[in-house]
Formats: C-alpha cells, sequence, structure tokens
C-alpha cells in the first residue's frame, strides 16, 4: 500500500483530474445548452443543436455526479465545509440543473412551441448556471472563504450569500462561463455544418476574446491584489487528518509560491493560453476536431492554474485561518483514499473507453435532414 | 445546542425529497429488465412486434428516467447541504460506496441509455442488445452501491471511532461490503422495482386489452410482465422477509417496534397479526395472535428469542450510562490529547460513544443530565411503535395482493385466455399505484425505523444536521415542493398522454392513433 503523504497527493491529482473530466465532457454540452437560443433560430435548427449532444449529455453529467461523490469520499470535510457553507449557491445549481434531463428529454415529445421554447430556455439555465456558479465558488475559495470549526468539529459558515459575488468571484465566474462556452461552440462546430456552424464559430471567437481578457485580468489581480495563505507550523503529511492543528495566516503573493518554488508549474497557466489559441488556430483551418482537443486542454490549464496556485489549501478560511482546509488535513483515512484509488485506476480507463465508443458509434455531422428522418426518436 | 425545529425541518426535507427519487427508481429498476427480456426475444426471433414493444417502453422507461436522474443529484447533494456534519463523521466509510457507485455503475447505465435511444440505426442487432443489458446492470449495480451505503447506515460494520480526526473511520472495506443487511436490502429493493415495472406494464398492457386495441401488442406485453411479476413478487416476498432482522440490533430494534412486542417472549415468540400499540403504557390494548409464526419466520427456528422493547430500553439505557463516561473522556481528550487518565476511559467506553451522544439532544454538559432526561433519551432509542407496525402491515398487505394479482394473470396468460378475463384486466388496472405505495411504506419503515439514528448506535439524527438557519430551510424545502410539483405534473401528463397513444405513438404505421403530431 502506498503511504499516506503520497495518497494525499495522488488524491488531490485525482480530484483535480475528475473536475477537468467534468469541464470537458458536461462543459461541452453545457456550452451548446447555453449556444442553444442563439445558434439555433428555428425549431429544427434548434434540434439539430440539442441532438448533437442528446445520446451523450447523461454520461457526461455522471462526471459530476462522480466528481461530487469523489470528493465526498477523498475529502469529506470539504464536501461537508463547501456544500453546507455554499447553501444557497449550490441549491441554484441543483435547480437549474433539474432542467436538463427533462428539457432533453421532454422537449420534442410535444410539438407546441410555447412548450419547446420553454423547454429551450431551460437547457439555457442548466448549461449557463453551473459554470458561473463554479466559476464564483473558485473566485470564493481564491480569496479564502469564511467558516471554522467547533471543538466537535463542526463546520459553520459565518458570511453571507452575497458576499460571494464580489468583484473578483465574478471575474472568476466570467472566466469559467467563457471558458465553457467557447468548449460548447468548439463541439458545435465540430458536429454541425452550414449556418449552425458558422454561428458556432462566432461565437467561440468571441468567447474565446472573452476568456482570455478575463483570465490575463484575474492572474494580475491574484498577483497584485489578493493575499494568499500559508501554513506557518511545521506539517507533518504522514499525520492524522486534524484541520485545526496547524496555523496558517495570510500573506500578499502567497499565491505566487508555487510558481517561484517550481518554475516549470507555469507549464499550467501557460496551457490555458497555447490551448485558446492553438483551438482558434484549428477552427480557422477546420480541423475542428483538434479544435476540441485543444479546447479540452485549455480547460486543464485554467482549473490546474486555480489548483497550483492554492496547493496544498483547498478551502482556506478568511476568518478562521488555521481552520483551512488542505490537501493534508481534509482527507479521507489512508485505507479509504488506498481503496478508492484502486477502484479509480480500475474503472476510469473503462468509462475512457465506452465513453469513446458511444460517441464513435454516433459520430459524424448532426443534420436537418437527420432530425426531420428521426422525428419520432431523435430529441 | 441544535434547534429541535432545524432538524425537524432538515429531517422533513429529506424525506420528501427521497421519498420522491424513489418514485422513480423502482420503476427503473425493473423496467430495464423487461426490456432485456423483450428485446432478446426480437433479436432470436426476428419478430418486428418485440422491437416495438422494446421501443414503446423503453419511450415510457425513458419519460420515468429523466426524473430518476433529476431527483438523483438532489440526494447526492444534500448530505453535504444539509447533513454536513453526518458527512463529516461518516464521509471516510460512506462517501466511498456512493463514489464507487458513479464509476461502476452510473456511468455505464448512463453512457449506454444514450445509444439505447439512439443507437437503434446505428448498431446491429446483437450490439444493441448488449447496450440494453449493459444499461441494465449497470441501473442494478447501482442499485447496489446506495443499498451498501443504507445497509452501513442500518447495521455500522467495518469501521472505528479515530478521536484525532474526531470521525469514524474504515477498518474493514469488505465487512462493509458483504454486510449481510446491504445483502438483504439489495435483493428485497430490486425485487420490489421488478414487481413495481411488471405492475406498470400488466397494467397498461390490461387497459389495451379492456379496449379491444392493439391486441397483439399488449397481449404480448401482458406475459412477459406477469411471468417476470410472479417471480419477482415470490422473490420480494420469499427473500425480503424478516429473516434478515435478527442479525443486527438496529434491525432488532425495529423489528420490535414494527411488530409491537414490547415484551420478550418466550420463543418461538407469537406474531401479532392486528393490534392496536399503546405508546405511554408501553403495551398493546389488544391484540390477535398466532402463536409461534414470529419465531418462525424472524428466526428461522423454536428456540432463538427475540428481544422486546422493553428489554432493548433496559439495555440501551446501560449503555447510555457508559455512553455519558465516553462523551466526557473524549472531550477532556480533545482538550488535552495527553491526558492518559481520560484516554483509557474513552477506550473502555467507546463502544457506547453514541449512545452518550443521545444526550447531546437535550444538554450540553454530561454533568447536567438529569434522571428524567436519561429516561427521555431511553425512551426516543426505539422508534413511535404505531406508525411502524401499521406500514408494515400495509406494505406486506400490497405485498401479497400483488401475489394474488400475478398468480391470477400468469394462469390466465399460459391459458392464452387473458383478453377474456374482464374482472382480471379491471384489476390489474386498478392495482397500478399498489406497488408505487408499498415502496414508499418499505422506505418508511426502514428509515424511521432507524431513529433516532442516522448511523444506527453511533450518531443520532440530531447531531448530523448542517449549521443552518430554519429560514434557509424552510426556504429550500418550498423551492423543492415547487419543483416537484410542477415536474410531477409534467411527467404525470407525458406518461399519460403517450400510454394512451399506445405503440402507435413510434409512427411504424402497424398500430392504432398513428398520430401526425406526437412522437
Amino acid at each position: 500500500m502506498l503511504d499516506y503523504p503520497t495518497l494525499k497527493i495522488i488524491w488531490w491529482l485525482l480530484v483535480g483530474i475528475l473536475l477537468v473530466g467534468f469541464a470537458v465532457m458536461d462543459g461541452h454540452d453545457m456550452g451548446v445548452g447555453t449556444l442553444l437560443p442563439f445558434v439555433g433560430r428555428n425549431d429544427v435548427e434548434r434540434r439539430v443543436v440539442i441532438n448533437t449532444v442528446g445520446p451523450h449529455w447523461d454520461g457526461n453529467q455522471v462526471w459530476f455526479i462522480t466528481g461530487g461523490g469523489a470528493i465526498f469520499a477523498a475529502w469529506p470535510l470539504v464536501y461537508a465545509t463547501a456544500f453546507s457553507g455554499f447553501y444557497w449557491a449550490m441549491l441554484a445549481v441543483l435547480w437549474a440543473l433539474f432542467f436538463r434531463p427533462v428539457g432533453f428529454d421532454y422537449r420534442s415529445k410535444i410539438d407546441n412551441p410555447l412548450w419547446r421554447s420553454t423547454w429551450d430556455w431551460g437547457l439555457f439555465v442548466g448549461g449557463a448556471v453551473p459554470p458561473l456558479i463554479f466559476g464564483v465558488a473558485f473566485g470564493n475559495l481564491l480569496l479564502g472563504v469564511p467558516f471554522g470549526f467547533d471543538d466537535r468539529l463542526v463546520s459553520t459558515y459565518t458570511g453571507t450569500f452575497w458576499q460571494l459575488l464580489n468583484p473578483f468571484a465574478l471575474l472568476a465566474g466570467v472566466v469559467s462561463s467563457a471558458m465553457i462556452t467557447f468548449h460548447g461552440a468548439v463541439y458545435l462546430a465540430h458536429r454541425t455544418e452550414a449556418e449552425i456552424q458558422a454561428r458556432a464559430l462566432t461565437a467561440a471567437r468571441i468567447a474565446a476574446l472573452v476568456l482570455l481578457a478575463a483570465f490575463t485580468l484575474a492572474g494580475v489581480w491574484v498577483a497584485r491584489g489578493i493575499d494568499g495563505y500559508v501554513i506557518t507550523s511545521v506539517v507533518d503529511p504522514a499525520a492524522y487528518a486534524n484541520p485545526v492543528a496547524k496555523t496558517v495566516v495570510r500573506q500578499a503573493g502567497a499565491w505566487l509560491t508555487n510558481y517561484h518554488a517550481v518554475p516549470w508549474t507555469l507549464v499550467v497557466p501557460g496551457l490555458a493560453y497555447a490551448g485558446t489559441l492553438l483551438a482558434l488556430l484549428a477552427l480557422a483551418r477546420g480541423r475542428t476536431g483538434l479544435a476540441f482537443v485543444a479546447s479540452s486542454l485549455m480547460i486543464a490549464g485554467v482549473i490546474g492554474t486555480a489548483g497550483v496556485s492554492m496547493f496544498p489549501f483547498v478551502m482556506p478560511s478568511s476568518s478562521m485561518p488555521n481552520a483551512s482546509l488542505t490537501v493534508w488535513d481534509s482527507v479521507s483515512s489512508q485505507r479509504t483514499l488506498g481503496i478508492m484509488l484502486v477502484a479509480a485506476v480500475i474503472f476510469v480507463p473503462l468509462i475512457l473507453a465506452y465513453t469513446a465508443w458511444a460517441y464513435k458509434v454516433m459520430a459524424g455531422k448532426v443534420t436537418a435532414a437527420f432530425v426531420e428522418k428521426h422525428e419520432h426518436t431523435a430529441y | 445546542m441544535i434547534s429541535d425545529q432545524l432538524v425537524d425541518l432538515s429531517r422533513l426535507q429529506f424525506a420528501v425529497t427521497a421519498l420522491y427519487h424513489f418514485l422513480f427508481v423502482p420503476l427503473t429498476l425493473g423496467m430495464v429488465w423487461i426490456l432485456v427480456v423483450m428485446e432478446s426475444v426480437y433479436v432470436m426471433t426476428g419478430k418486428m412486434i418485440y422491437k416495438d414493444m422494446t421501443r414503446f417502453w423503453g419511450k415510457l422507461f425513458g419519460i420515468n428516467f429523466a426524473l430518476g436522474v433529476t431527483t438523483g443529484i438532489t440526494m447526492e447533494f444534500q448530505f453535504g447541504t444539509n447533513w454536513a456534519y453526518y458527512s463529516h463523521y461518516v464521509g471516510d466509510i460512506f462517501g466511498a460506496p456512493l463514489a464507487i457507485e458513479g464509476l461502476m455503475a452510473f456511468f455505464l447505465e448512463s453512457t449506454f441509455i444514450g445509444l439505447f435511444f439512439f443507437g437503434w440505426d446505428r448498431l446491429s442487432r446483437p450490439k444493441h442488445l448488449m447496450v440494453t443489458l449493459l444499461m441494465a446492470v449497470g441501473t442494478n449495480l447501482s442499485a447496489l452501491w446506495i443499498l451498501i451505503a443504507n445497509g452501513w447506515m442500518q447495521n455500522p460494520v467495518g469501521s472505528e471511532f479515530n478521536y484525532v480526526t474526531m470521525r469514524m473511520e474504515l477498518s474493514n472495506f469488505w465487512a462493509v461490503l458483504f454486510n449481510p443487511d446491504a445483502q438483504a436490502k439489495f435483493v428485497h429493493t430490486v425485487s420490489a422495482g421488478y414487481v413495481t415495472a411488471s405492475v406498470f406494464v400488466l397494467s397498461i398492457s390490461s387497459w389495451y386489452l379492456l379496449r379491444g386495441r392493439d391486441l397483439e401488442f399488449a397481449k404480448r406485453s401482458f406475459r412477459i410482465a406477469s411471468a417476470f411479476g410472479v417471480a419477482s413478487v415470490l422473490s420480494v416476498i420469499v427473500l425480503g422477509d424478516e429473516s434478515g432482522y435478527t442479525v443486527g440490533e438496529a434491525q432488532q430494534t425495529k423489528l420490535a417496534a414494527m411488530e409491537a412486542m414490547w415484551e420478550t417472549e418466550p420463543a418461538p415468540a407469537p406474531f401479532n397479526l392486528v393490534a392496536a400499540p399503546n405508546e405511554a403504557a408501553q403495551k398493546n390494548d389488544w391484540a390477535i395472535r398466532i402463536p409461534w409464526v414470529m419465531g418462525l419466520i424472524g428466526t428461522r427456528s423454536t428456540t432463538q428469542v427475540i428481544p422486546g422493547i422493553r428489554e432493548i430500553k433496559d439495555k440501551n439505557r446501560a449503555r447510555i450510562l457508559s455512553g455519558m463516561t465516553a462523551v466526557t473522556a473524549l472531550e477532556s481528550l480533545r482538550r488535552n490529547p495527553a491526558d492518559a487518565e481520560a484516554k483509557s476511559q474513552f477506550e473502555a467506553h467507546k463502544e457506547d460513544l453514541g449512545f452518550g451522544l443521545l444526550l447531546k439532544k437535550y444538554v450540553t454538559r454530561m454533568e447536567d443530565v438529569t434522571p428524567a432526561i436519561l429516561q427521555q433519551a431511553v425512551d426516543s432509542t426505539v422508534p413511535r411503535v404505531a406508525p411502524m407496525f401499521w406500514g408494515f402491515r400495509f406494505m406486506v398487505g400490497l405485498g401479497v395482493l400483488l401475489l394474488a394479482l400475478f398468480a391470477s394473470a400468469f394462469v390466465a396468460t399460459l391459458r392464452g385466455q387473458c383478453e377474456n378475463k374482464r374482472w382480471l384486466l379491471q384489476w390489474a388496472l386498478y392495482m397500478l399505484p399498489a406497488p408505487w405505495l408499498a415502496c414508499e411504506l418499505g422506505w418508511f419503515v426502514a428509515e424511521y425505523g432507524r431513529q433516532p439514528w442516522t448511523i444506527y448506535g453511533v450518531l443520532p439524527t440530531h447531531l448530523s444536521v448542517s449549521t443552518l438557519t430554519p429560514a434557509s430551510l424552510y426556504g429550500s424545502l418550498a423551492g423543492f415542493v415547487g419543483f416537484y410539483t410542477v415536474l410531477l405534473v409534467v411527467e404525470m401528463y407525458l406518461m399519460v398522454k403517450f400510454a394512451r397513444l399506445g405503440p402507435g405513438s413510434l409512427g411504424t404505421g402497424r398500430y392504432l392513433n398513428e398520430p401526425a403530431a406526437a412522437h
């Protein structure tokens, strides 16, 4: 069995991989949902857009559910503290997600314009709201969240809902929304043709510009205007997970420490830029498949940047810094991490294999002729 | 102190959302296998009508599945949003089956359900059947992992408390995996799902037969449903009986409450067929009793004794007293981890820590416990008897009625006479709500019957909640009720619409009601 410190690091990477997997897979169909009312101008066009993800959205959504389950199993304190602390934000995500399964499955079952346009906007909400809120949540993680523990380790969030909507967090929300919209537009360009594809390409260019500007601005803001967090006591990575046994201080520029200490980690933010530019270039050349790979790398770069900046912190506390949740002290036991690692090593490759097969079976452009022919079976 | 109002609202929200989710799950669990059967017949015989059956019942399955997915996400969110202390305290054990459920089962089910609906023209017949089969396997594996998690709440094996991390930690994964409670629950729950799906197909087919429409389609559907149903209902009754209830302490308490057994009777104990439980006097005002039966079905022996409520409470009183010492020692240890005396006291009493924590509902410090408070805590360790007693009896009654229905339907279909027996068809139609009612009652008996614990003997429900205000709970509860009401109306509208349209909704040109406008 691997030693405890190694397992703690592996699970930090694995949670990162699952979040990137979620953003790449569920992200592209959320991006498609966000763009649905704008790139589809009539019912047939909208059905084309919906059917690009029709066979896949459900499998993709499991990245989200499994990501949540993995955080529960590997970082129970993070799961407990974040979900209860961000109560209304989490409920907003949940309620927005309600629109997706029913929107996809019920929309085209009844031939009524009002019914259909209602579900179209429902799919828009289900696609646009979760990435925005997750972005805002990440912004708040970078700032630190007001929470603390009592002597039984009961966590209490001491802030308000409205203070989560501060300027920096909203900027992070813009980064996240632009990232997902861009990714969805690239996917649409790959799976559609003619006018819809042209609109998707326009959307991709706009989203890419917003993404590059917002990501850069957020980076400058983190470097110049936001205090990071530093552990000042000696950390024993092999110790039992006890989040109140350390001391932490806020320090200007602390979120850049890792890049100074290990310069090659600059590759991660670099990947965000390189992925975006490569995707734009590939789109311009009509290489839409390559563009999707590139925009997936961009997502890994953006999410990875937040992760590397904060490491080893996962959820710093602004009101009780010593209670900050870190990779070392908010994790499950060594045994659970080991068992979960075995499960992940077995099943993640299997999932990737059959997901790839499902996409291969359904490959090709979705066209107006296709949705008209499959009036009774397609969405 | 945690307010009772917050705890009650959190429980109410969980109950509302779980019972609602459980309206859609059982049908999904069973329909997947009925679809596998229908499609297998299609692949083996090449008869188009079986493909149409797979696709039509698959369409209704899809309408149901969408809400199952929608409401399932709520369940995963809710442990974190509303039961944060629970999530911290047992996440080390409880989180793992949920995560593995995602990795092993839910991905499989959800990826292949897309191909089930969209892959008809793109896959060969055997490949499409394989897709349907993998979807069914995924769905049922999903139930397995959820019930492993739930089984651990009822009978928390393979784990121990760590006072440094202030939580339960996994000590034996295989014990959690092969927990006898989880195994019994899995078989019982999926079988109940198979019954639900069988009734669904049987009832709607009966409606077509009563109207004399789509006869060939309806007769074949009726036959498959009655065969699958008779096997499933036998499985629910035979494998899901109370034999599992003598295993753990939680289940003994539940058994005593749902059978209204106040006293420990000499083995083999008599069975209270009906009774009037009197909570205040801790006895039944009257009862119709059948000698021996309880002992035989409860223990499968004539010698093993089943403990009654009074005996269970006496044992629990001793455990609460011991648990008080554990709580006090733990609090000293948290203040000073080097306190050797506190440590040895804690080690001696830690098995009863959960029972000591029951008192935290009433007092902050163990010194403040009075005899009256102790008595309140002791009384709280057994759930209220009347709801358990009657909930269980209604569920069993419905099960017996369903057995009679399926037995009659099976005989009729074997004789090839189902379409002529109007009484049978009408009976089948009116039984449509019965399996849902039975499933919800089953959930109630299992989960209400575990109170006052979230994890039996380990973590009281009262301590499990998130630190939220009652106002937040009122708001979220109102939101859930609002969303769920609208969703239910929409779902029922579509379900009824497509059930009425029948196989004609496929647009194949082979059935009644070939519509121009419906899809």
